[in-house]
């Protein structure tokens, strides 16, 4: 699929070629690459924007989409108050625009499918690991995956179609759905799974700093090594 | 120069401090936290740090014997690979100079691999931590440096992107080749300065 080669790192030009709503604050931008770069799950790309006078503003955003040989990625983007380039991304960027992009980068907080995995992500945390639980569908191995989803309320839970399997749990701290059994209430032990966890499992855990350190020490007084457990913060880069 | 994306006009450059490298932004009050592994909890009574390698005599500092050691402070700016800098902050620790003047670092030593109590690793040239450039240090703003923010002690090398500045340091290892630390293996430059935007391998 690639028709040339490519650094990994080089600034490309990507097409936007469809824009989706995942809830009221994020969006989901599917970009074609000019020169495709196979990526992993888990990995990021950064969009760099420039303005006419050649000032540049540049964020990282997680690729949610699956490694798919389609030579398009799906980069989904939470609009953060006052985010210069989330704002730009929301407000302006169309089906048909031309972003410049880098990417892919990162080679630590990836999944390559092949061994089991818990993914404990707090709002816009599930962006790299819906990546890694559509690879694991795709392949037929969701039984290697077990994803926890911690989220306020249903008007903030990303992907809330496609989401739902036996492998996805999603927990509600302030609100939950009409039917949920379990209360309101902040991200617990027993969210988290039954039991001592398996030998080889290894937590993959996004979100707000605050939420990492939480579901972190969870996932360490749970008994997982600490060395088993690999984190990526988002903060407030907007 | 790239031509200019769609509509994008950008702002907050105006007035853009010239002290911020090609691509950052300032980030004011805000100190985001970024870091591959779970917050240790170390313990004062149990942490070391040491300075190892090739140097004449390896040496081990307490809590209590680093800062015994002749203090010293960094005022200025800090900047994540991230795209955020933090300007005018006041640091607290001691000088590396102090670290490898004790340990009488070998000439064949040219760089250096900082290691945390995580198991992080960074790799430096030996130049970009000594001549008054890079320390370990345990305050900032006034106040004891918080564990997320890599407390109870980091090393401070303000001039190279801030994944350089090791979190919960626990040593410095002198060596006669490069070889890259943890990000550095993940696609990250291995000097890292942020005025020439060396962010990834290949800048």
């Amino acid at each position: 699929m690639t028709d040339a080669p490519v650094r990994p790192t080089a600034w490309q030009v990507a097409t936007v070629v469809a824009v989706a709503d995942e809830t009221s604050r994020a969006r989901s931008y599917r970009l074609r690459l000019s020169r495709p770069v196979p990526h992993l799950a888990g990995q990021h790309y950064v969009v760099r924007l420039t303005a006419p006078d050649g000032y540049t503003a540049s964020r990282s955003y997680s690729v949610a989409s699956a490694p798919d040989g389609s030579g398009e990625i799906e980069l989904t983007v939470e609009r953060l108050d006052d985010g210069e380039v989330s704002g730009y991304l929301h407000d302006v960027v169309e089906a048909g625009d031309e972003l410049e992009v880098r990417g892919p980068i990162g080679g630590w907080f990836v999944w390559r499918g092949d061994a089991p995995a818990l993914l404990v992500g707090g709002g816009s945390g599930l962006v790299p690991l819906m990546a890694m639980l559509r690879l694991a569908r795709a392949r037929g191995r969701s039984d290697l995956v077990r994803l926890v989803a911690s989220v306020r309320s249903p008007e903030d839970l990303y992907y809330a179609a496609e989401l739902p399997g036996p492998e996805v749990t999603v927990v509600y701290s302030r609100t939950a759905p009409p039917g949920e059994t379990r209360p309101p209430g902040r991200l617990a032990a027993a969210d988290l799974g039954p039991g001592p966890p398996p030998a080889g499992l290894t937590a993959y855990v996004c979100g707000s700093a605050g939420f990492v350190e939480h579901a972190g020490r969870l996932l360490v007084e749970g008994g997982l090594p600490v060395d088993r457990i690999r984190v990526e913060r988002f903060g407030p880069t907007g | 120069m790239a031509r200019p994306t769609r509509g994008f006009f950008g702002r907050g450059r105006s007035p853009r401090s010239e002290r911020l490298p090609p691509g950052q932004y300032d980030a004011g009050d805000d100190w985001p936290v970024l870091s591959a592994e779970v917050t240790p909890r170390l313990d004062l009574a149990e942490w070391t740090f040491t300075v190892d390698g090739l140097v004449e005599r390896p040496v081990t500092w307490t809590w209590e014997e680093i800062h015994a050691l002749e203090p010293s402070e960094y005022h200025g700016d800090i900047h994540c690979v991230t795209t955020w800098s933090k300007l005018d902050m006041s640091w607290a620790g001691v000088s590396v100079d102090t670290l490898l003047h004790a340990a009488a670092p070998r000439p064949t030593a040219r760089y250096v691999m900082a290691r945390s109590h995580t198991g992080y690793t960074t790799n430096l040239p030996l130049a970009d931590v000594t001549g008054g450039k890079a320390w370990v240090a345990w305050e900032v703003g006034g106040e004891p440096l918080h564990p997320e923010h890599g407390g109870p002690a980091r090393l401070l090398v303000p001039h190279l992107y801030f994944w350089k500045s090791a979190k919960w340091v626990s040593g410095l290892e002198l060596r006669d080749s490069d070889a890259p630390g943890f990000w550095e293996q993940n696609g990250y430059h291995d000097r890292g300065d942020p005025w020439l935007e060396q962010r990834y391998q290949g800048d």
